[in-house]
């Protein structure tokens, strides 16, 4: 194994464009166990959203609210979409641009997110009222969890594309960070779906 | 450079996935706001909407199927979903047969 690995650095130019495939790779991976994360919190959620202790209920959501969220959501996705085609063209700028449009529409989500957690828990709707609140905030919260942190990644890079410029390096954290922000949207379509489609139906 | 030389989508990929997902947004949406169907068929609809998005999230944004050689992610992926639909199912199976033993 050490020799291997010795082997691989002596060859630089080849060993290098191997690992950055085999970084996004990792990346798919640890998407699946992302997936594997909430799948458990979904299906602690379809196990106990009936037990609503009297109190706060699925019909309770605040509609016009997380219709805003998703699509919000949803544009970012796109936007972050846009970056990457921007990077491949090589447009620095415009890689920044559509990275900062990124940023700014998932903070309006996670604002609102907290703004809606907030008014739940100023009607007594807070984590121990019910199993299904306690499932409900863990799930939602979660992936809310996941977009904050994906937000303080992306000013991150924004900062180390712009001293360092597009290079291979770059180019993958880019692309890595474009798939974690796709697949978040894609949690959310379920948590859209699940928790709150079916929660007014 | 063989990797980075892929296809990693142009602008009208992104703009036909975007449409496609607002519209499969959209769709459930207006069915259950209006009340449009019978319950298990709308349950059924709008789930169908949601996988049918999260595959188009897959190929239109995510480019699933880039790269040369074994696709390892999809295997990755593959076996990631059966876990889910073990998780989730399953656990939904068991917990509704405790429902009618009490």
């Amino acid at each position: 194994m050490q020799h291997s690995i010795g082997a691989h650095v002596s060859d630089h130019d080849h060993g290098h464009v191997d690992h950055e495939g085999l970084k996004v790779l990792g990346f798919w991976i640890f998407l699946v166990t992302d997936c594997l994360l909430f799948a458990t919190l979904f299906a602690t959620y379809a196990v106990l959203h009936s037990h609503t202790n009297g109190g706060f209920t699925g019909k309770d959501f605040d509609v016009p609210g997380f219709i805003i969220e998703t699509f919000v959501l949803l544009i970012s996705s796109f936007t972050s979409g846009l970056a990457v085609l921007q990077m491949h063209k090589g447009n620095k700028k415009g890689l920044i641009g559509w990275l900062v449009i990124t940023l700014l529409l998932g903070a309006t989500f996670v604002g609102m997110e907290i703004h809606e957690f907030a008014s739940m828990a100023a009607e007594g709707a807070t984590l121990s009222k019910s199993a299904f609140l306690t499932s409900f905030f863990t799930l939602v919260g979660t992936h809310g969890l996941h977009v904050t942190f994906g937000i303080f990644w992306m000013i991150g890079l924004i900062f180390q594309v712009s001293r360092k410029g597009i290079t291979s390096v770059t180019t993958r954290k880019i692309s890595i960070i474009s798939l974690y922000w796709h697949f978040l949207d894609a949690v959310w379509i379920f948590i859209f779906t699940v928790v709150y489609l079916m929660g007014v139906m | 450079m063989s990797n980075h030389e892929q296809h990693t989508g142009s602008v009208k990929a992104y703009v036909t996935g975007f449409v496609f997902s607002i519209i499969l947004t959209i769709i459930p949406l207006v069915l259950v706001l209006n009340h449009m169907m019978a319950k298990s068929a709308l349950v059924v609809s709008i789930l169908f909407a949601a996988v049918l998005q999260f595959v188009i999230q897959l190929f239109f944004f995510m480019h699933i199927r880039d790269g040369e050689g074994p696709r390892y992610n999809v295997m990755a992926l593959v076996l990631g979903l059966i876990f889910v639909g073990t998780i989730v199912v399953g656990s939904i199976w068991i917990m509704s047969f405790n429902e009618i033993v009490q």
